[in-house]
């Protein structure tokens, strides 16, 4: 350089050159966590299983749905009889009235009712659909009963459309809602371990080798846990997105029903609350890996914030059909990300509440990022025995 | 020229760095010695920003380092390290990059210095695959490939093969010649009195010696010299204020308390014949070592 001649004046003019920023430095760390990490056989191989299990699921969920044991039974009243005919694969059984029939379908011999539309009326049923009476122009008038969702599937099964109704609307299928809470849960708990995880062995690896006191002499620490976390929820994101858009299309694939429809809101607010969610566990990961200084330790050291992320998620798994837990869950910073969508889905949640709960979260977020790391940068370069946690505070 | 001034650095109830203070002036290299927790590496990772000190300044040139300085420091740690599945040339190139180069500037910086380092062959190879020397080489030019202006490196030397002793000495005297100051720590003191200009030597945390190694000589002069001569030296016991320490037909080392006895075997010497050669004996680096941390 032609500058060394005058080493008062230590400045680099060229346009190979620049003043580097706290975005370049931490775009570039999380460049290489991407890139180090796709090339990773083990990270390959295990996105490879989880995607063959995705869609080992969905063709299982569609062959052994397209064998269902036996004709479905319906409850007919009156001269409804006249369309559940034999083609339909569905099985009447006859009722003397539409009180008859109730008792059959609360009790669950019979699937639905198929009733006179008229008789259906007068008793006050919810409509499923409003508005498609005036497709059973054909023949007689009928309207098709289930107990707390629209029997769709026994509708369209006979020659006639009819009109759908429902004894005891439920806001959801407490099957869907299982599957919605275990959904996110998995997602989420699966996310958090794996790049939690993730990150505590590359701020591990960077300590191990050393590596990490010629990148504090270019970089700040700041920087590097930045570029970590960014680079690791990019990969995060990227992975549930790409099971996702597998299980949707082999769903679309194999011709299931894609049950969509009432989650969309739920979605976007477990989007939003994973990634909040996700930079805090990933501070958290980073700042306690970084007071070990081998690989073997990580797993012991990393263990209360697996806690953390763990017991979250098996109560909901567990006590999603219970208001009161499933609303401390939704407010609680650890488990808000699988509680709060959830609530959403089921529509037991004011509007105000996933705002306020995210608020709470991203407040945590921000704390766990602060403290981490402190913690984070203080246990760097101090290698050999673990960093009392409360010591890597202090400084 | 890189100042640093009274610096002090505690561990908990342990002083690190008692005040310690030396300059590395522009275009020296500069040897810094002394033993295992003596405090070289607290106090280059103090001069390097990765840790802070409890007192004291950095300056660059007179006016207290930035972080922007030091992006244009050289750096390599004692501690060894780069990433060992990554290749070396990528690895390199990472590290420019983080320093502000552009890809493409990053990318030319490299390959030119891997292929001076002879690391020309083995760019696309994981750290991990080269040979131990290698491995070095690939850290040195991890400490240079950002066209560094001042560098500091601690231990260059250690666990080196003798070839790759020569390249390390070869790149430290050629940053040197161009202008950067240079402070290197070692444990072997043959190398960095072959090759510094100038001397730190630090013992328990402070400085006990520091100066350029000519005038360190010269301060810790042995009194203690050398006559060969081409007849036999055994009169020189007899001269008066003289103790032969060591003898050896023509050749004697003796030690005198003056001048004057020291002159007088001089004289004698040229009286009685030929005198091949009449010198101070050389003291050593690690004597003078010996002597100032004791």
């Amino acid at each position: 350089m032609s500058t060394l001649n005058q080493p008062t004046e230590r400045t680099r003019a060229t346009s190979d050159w620049r003043e580097p920023g706290f975005g370049h430095g931490a775009g570039l760390v999380a460049g290489r966590e991407v890139s180090t990490r796709l090339r990773s056989k083990a990270f390959l191989i295990t996105t490879g299983l989880l995607m063959l299990s995705v869609l080992v699921t969905v063709i299982l969920s569609s062959v052994l749905g397209g064998t269902a044991s036996g004709p479905t039974k319906v409850a007919v009243v009156g001269a409804a009889s006249s369309v559940v005919t034999e083609p339909s694969g569905l099985e009447s059984v006859p009722a003397d009235d539409l009180a008859a029939a109730e008792q059959l379908l609360r009790d669950g011999e019979v699937d639905a009712i198929v009733a006179p539309t008229e008789s259906v009326a007068d008793a006050g049923f919810t409509a499923a659909a409003p508005g498609s009476a005036g497709a059973a122009s054909a023949g007689l008038d009928v309207t098709v009963i289930g107990l707390d969702q629209a029997p769709g599937s026994i509708a369209s099964a006979l020659a006639i459309q009819p009109p759908t109704a429902i004894i005891d609307p439920a806001p959801a299928d407490p099957l869907l809602a299982y599957f919605v809470a275990f959904g996110f849960g998995i997602v989420f708990f699966f996310a958090a371990i794996t790049f939690g995880s993730t990150i505590a062995a590359s701020v591990v690896e960077e300590k191990q080798t050393r590596i990490v006191e010629i990148l504090l002499s270019t970089v700040s620490a700041r920087q590097l846990l930045t570029g970590k976390v960014l680079g690791n929820s990019i990969l995060a994101f990227g992975q549930i997105i790409a099971i996702a858009a597998l299980a949707i299309v082999g769903l679309a694939v194999t011709g299931q029903r894609i049950l969509l429809g009432g989650l969309g809101p739920s979605v976007l607010w477990f989007v939003a609350f994973f990634i909040v969610g996700f930079v805090m566990l990933a501070a958290l990961f980073a700042a306690t890996a970084a007071t070990v200084s081998r690989s073997e330790d990580v797993g012991g050291v990393t263990t209360p914030v697996t806690m953390l992320v763990m017991i979250p998620y098996f109560l909901i798994i567990f006590f999603n059909d219970n208001p009161t837990v499933l609303t401390i869950m939704s407010y609680v910073p650890f488990s808000a990300p699988v509680g709060m969508p959830v609530r959403v889905f089921l529509e037991q949640a004011e509007w105000w509440e996933p705002i306020l709960s995210l608020v709470i979260l991203a407040a945590t977020a921000a704390l766990a990022v602060l403290v981490g790391e402190r913690v984070y940068r203080n246990s760097l370069l101090r290698t050999g025995a673990r960093v009392p946690f409360m010591q890597a505070l202090r400084g | 020229m890189l100042e640093l001034d009274h610096l002090t650095k505690r561990y908990g109830d342990r002083l690190a760095l008692d005040d310690v203070s030396f300059t590395v002036g522009d275009g020296r290299l500069t040897g810094f010695v002394g033993g295992n927790g003596a405090g070289k590496t607290t106090t280059m990772r103090i001069a390097l920003g990765v840790l802070s000190s409890d007192g004291g300044s950095v300056r660059l040139d007179g006016q207290p380092i930035t972080a922007a300085d030091r992006r244009r420091f050289g750096y390599m740690p004692e501690e060894r390290g780069l990433y060992p599945k990554m290749k070396v040339l990528e690895q390199t190139v990472y590290l420019a990059r983080l320093h502000g180069w552009t890809p493409a500037a990053a990318r030319r910086n490299a390959i030119d210095l891997l292929e001076r380092l002879g690391l020309g062959e083995r760019l696309n190879d994981a750290v991990e695959s080269l040979s131990l020397g290698n491995q070095q080489r690939a850290q040195i030019a991890a400490a240079l490939v950002h066209r560094p202006e001042v560098l500091v490196l601690d231990e260059p030397f250690s666990g080196l093969d003798p070839m790759a002793v020569d390249t390390v000495q070869a790149v430290l005297a050629d940053e040197a010649a161009k202008g950067a100051p240079v402070l290197f720590s070692s444990h072997q003191l043959d190398v960095v009195e072959r090759l510094c200009d100038d001397l730190v030597i630090i013992a328990g945390g402070r400085i006990r010696a520091a100066g350029s190694r000519d005038a360190l000589r010269e301060q810790h002069g042995s009194n203690r010299w050398e006559l060969l001569t081409a007849g036999d030296a055994g009169w020189v016991r007899d001269v008066p204020g003289v103790t032969v320490v060591s003898f050896d037909g023509g050749w004697a080392l003796f030690e005198t308390e003056t001048d004057a006895s020291r002159q007088a075997v001089l004289a004698e010497a040229v009286r009685r014949g030929e005198v091949v050669s009449f010198t101070r004996e050389q003291t050593t680096l690690a004597q003078i070592f010996r002597e100032v941390v004791q």
